[in-house]
């Protein structure tokens, strides 16, 4: 699914720059669930916003289902990023003028899908996330954990192969977190790979694999015991 | 090709976010709103200008005889010239190509009788010609012809004045009136739009009046119109043309200013001119300024949606907008405001100008207009220019990285 080899990034910072990733290898299996782990500055989110096509490596490679991801035009990324990946965010990024049901719609409608049926698919997958109800609600109307399932099934919306998501449970209480914790591993069950970064252990425990970094290398990479979510709701 | 989704995309994100597309609407329609004004304004000023200088030939040369004030040639100072009617052949033969109308006039003071009513006016023995220049209308009858001239014949055509004050009860036409003790018959009847002091004048043929009043061929002055083609540079230098030819033939120095006195229009119309092309040059001005104010303030719009919008540009880049269709949302989007806006800012203006117009009449402000093709043209300027100030924020906003765009909290 996912083969990172040899991947550096640094970041200019007045006339010097920060040597961010440090040569990093990473092979993902398609259905895995792992964990990125390490403390801020560790370079865990730039590793993922590259893994995202968010941001772009300075060298190395990066393959992506058989795809070498590489200089690639703002085009051709915008259309990778929509066919291959789903986002979740610590903050959601929802669009705040648009309901959850049109949020859920718009990378159906980058995908180019007629209307009606995008809002069906979009209605489908919100009633996956237990949100049909409040379909017609803005995110300032939702709580933070029904907004983090809104952008869930925003992110699923475009069947992606592979799921993103950085700190998706940062701005929630514990009892939410295990909440959409519960739901994420669901979804892994069901054979999405997903990728995700995080610094709490709890949640990290709950993947089924953790790749610590520190220092932009990798130190540690093992498969874990997954801790099922279900248990602490 | 018509994308439904996509305006169905505008017009949510114009309505959900209302304050800031009425404010960047606002500043558009207030733009267009004060073109309007001050071009209508300034329309206003000039039709009362021009309105200010009358319907008479305005490009008058009029030519008078005087004294001589310098010896000159062996003659000497102080004597008298007076035109005949060969100097009115002389400039016919010598300029005939750049004349339009052209008299000679013979004024005397008369009294004018008819029936026991009696008063005094002004005679002015013309040539047919001068119909035109004084720009007078026949309202019954007819006016001097070339017939009278050659047959000098007494005819008389007399100003609505006259013909009030003296035919108060019966048709003037055909009737007989006695000038100074020499019955004319009245053949016309006419108007000035100069008032009651051009219609308190009798006309009569050039050839008669010489022939009453002295049997001679003298003539008061002349009165020319050049031809219209000409600007008012060109007019001056025939009027100073003129005036040389004349004083050669009189033997009058070239330096004598007394001996024959030119009175050329054209440097009236030349001031008329500048001033016109002064205010123009103003109009212009406060055009281009209200017009590059409203750009200004369309580009500050721009660039401040865009950044308000950096967050969302990212979240809609992440889950894969191409650049395309960043820089298309955006810009539509300011389009169509910056559209409307300056339709409504057009309709407001045309409607502030038609309501307050008509009470400016005595700021001499008259019929402050402008036309609709002018603001449609500031308009599209407006719209145009607001796409290109708007088009290069969004096209930087399309290159953010959505990673930046999505620290953006």
């Amino acid at each position: 699914m996912l083969k990172i080899h040899q991947l550096h990034k640094s970041y200019p910072i007045g006339d010097s720059s920060l040597h961010v990733l440090k040569g990093i290898d990473l092979n993902v299996e398609d259905g895995e669930m792992v964990a990125i782990m390490g403390s801020s500055g560790s370079g865990k989110s730039t590793l993922l916003n590259i893994i995202g096509m968010l941001d772009e490596a300075d060298s190395g490679d990066y393959i992506l289902d058989g795809l070498p991801i590489k200089n690639l035009t703002e085009k051709k990324a915008a259309l990778y990023r929509n066919k291959f990946l789903g986002f979740i965010f610590q903050s959601f990024n929802l669009i705040n003028y648009k309901n959850a049901l049109e949020n859920v719609a718009l990378p159906l409608y980058y995908q180019g899908m007629k209307r009606k049926e995008r809002q069906e698919k979009a209605m489908f997958h919100l009633e996956k996330v237990g949100l049909a109800d409040w379909a017609h609600h803005l995110p300032k109307e939702l709580s933070g954990g029904q907004n983090q399932r809104v952008a869930i099934a925003r992110a699923l919306a475009a069947n992606p192969k592979l799921l993103l998501a950085d700190e998706p449970t940062g701005a929630l209480d514990s009892t939410t977190s295990y909440d959409i914790m519960a739901f994420i591993q669901q979804l892994n069950d069901e054979g999405k790979t997903i990728l995700m970064v995080t610094h709490e252990e709890d949640i990290a425990n709950m993947c089924k694999r953790i790749v610590k970094l520190r220092d932009g290398v990798i130190m540690e990479d093992k498969k874990i015991k997954q801790v099922r979510a279900q248990q602490h709701v | 090709m018509f994308d439904l989704d996509l305006w169905r995309e505008i017009f949510q994100s114009i309505n959900k976010n209302r304050t800031r597309s009425v404010l960047s609407g606002f500043t558009v329609a207030f733009a267009i709103l004060l073109f309007a004004i001050l071009f209508g304004i300034a329309n206003g000023l000039q039709n009362t200008f021009k309105e200010a200088f009358g319907t008479d030939a305005n490009n008058s040369i009029v030519i008078f005889p005087g004294m001589t004030t310098k010896a000159h040639k062996g003659l000497q100072a102080g004597r008298l010239i007076r035109f005949k009617n060969e100097d009115h052949d002389f400039i016919m033969d010598e300029f005939g190509d750049k004349v339009q109308y052209m008299t000679s006039k013979v004024n005397r003071n008369v009294t004018a009788s008819f029936k026991g009513e009696k008063n005094n006016y002004q005679l002015r023995a013309v040539h047919p010609e001068y119909m035109f220049i004084e720009n007078n209308v026949v309202c019954e009858g007819r006016y001097v012809n070339q017939n009278d001239l050659n047959h000098k014949t007494k005819v008389a055509v007399i100003g609505k004045v006259v013909n009030d004050e003296l035919f108060a009860k019966e048709n003037a036409i055909g009737k007989y009136v006695s000038l100074n003790g020499i019955s004319f018959k009245v053949v016309g009847i006419f108007t000035d739009d100069e008032g009651d002091n051009e219609e308190r004048v009798i006309y009569v043929p050039l050839t008669t009046a010489q022939l009453l009043y002295g049997n001679t061929d003298f003539i008061d002055f002349m009165h020319l119109t050049y031809s219209p083609e000409m600007n008012s540079d060109a007019a001056l230098a025939f009027g100073a043309d003129i005036t040389k030819k004349l004083k050669d033939r009189f033997s009058v120095a070239r330096s004598d200013q007394r001996a024959i006195m030119v009175q050329n229009f054209a440097q009236g119309t030349k001031q008329v001119e500048i001033m016109t092309f002064g205010l123009t040059v103003i109009i212009f001005v406060i055009g281009i300024g209200t017009l590059i104010a409203g750009v200004v303030g369309v580009s500050n719009i721009m660039i401040f949606i865009v950044k308000e919008r950096t967050k969302e540009i990212g979240i809609r880049k992440a889950l894969g907008a191409s650049p395309k269709s960043i820089v298309s949302i955006i810009l539509l989007e300011s389009i169509l405001i910056t559209t409307i806006a300056g339709y409504f800012g057009l309709l407001l203006g045309i409607g502030v100008l038609e309501w307050v117009g008509p009470g400016l009449e005595k700021y001499s402000i008259k019929d402050p207009g402008v036309s609709s093709s002018l603001i449609f043209g500031a308009t599209l300027a407006l719209i145009i220019a607001g796409a290109i100030a708007g088009y290069f924020p969004a096209k930087k906003a399309s290159n953010i990285k959505p990673i930046v765009a999505l620290r953006n909290d």
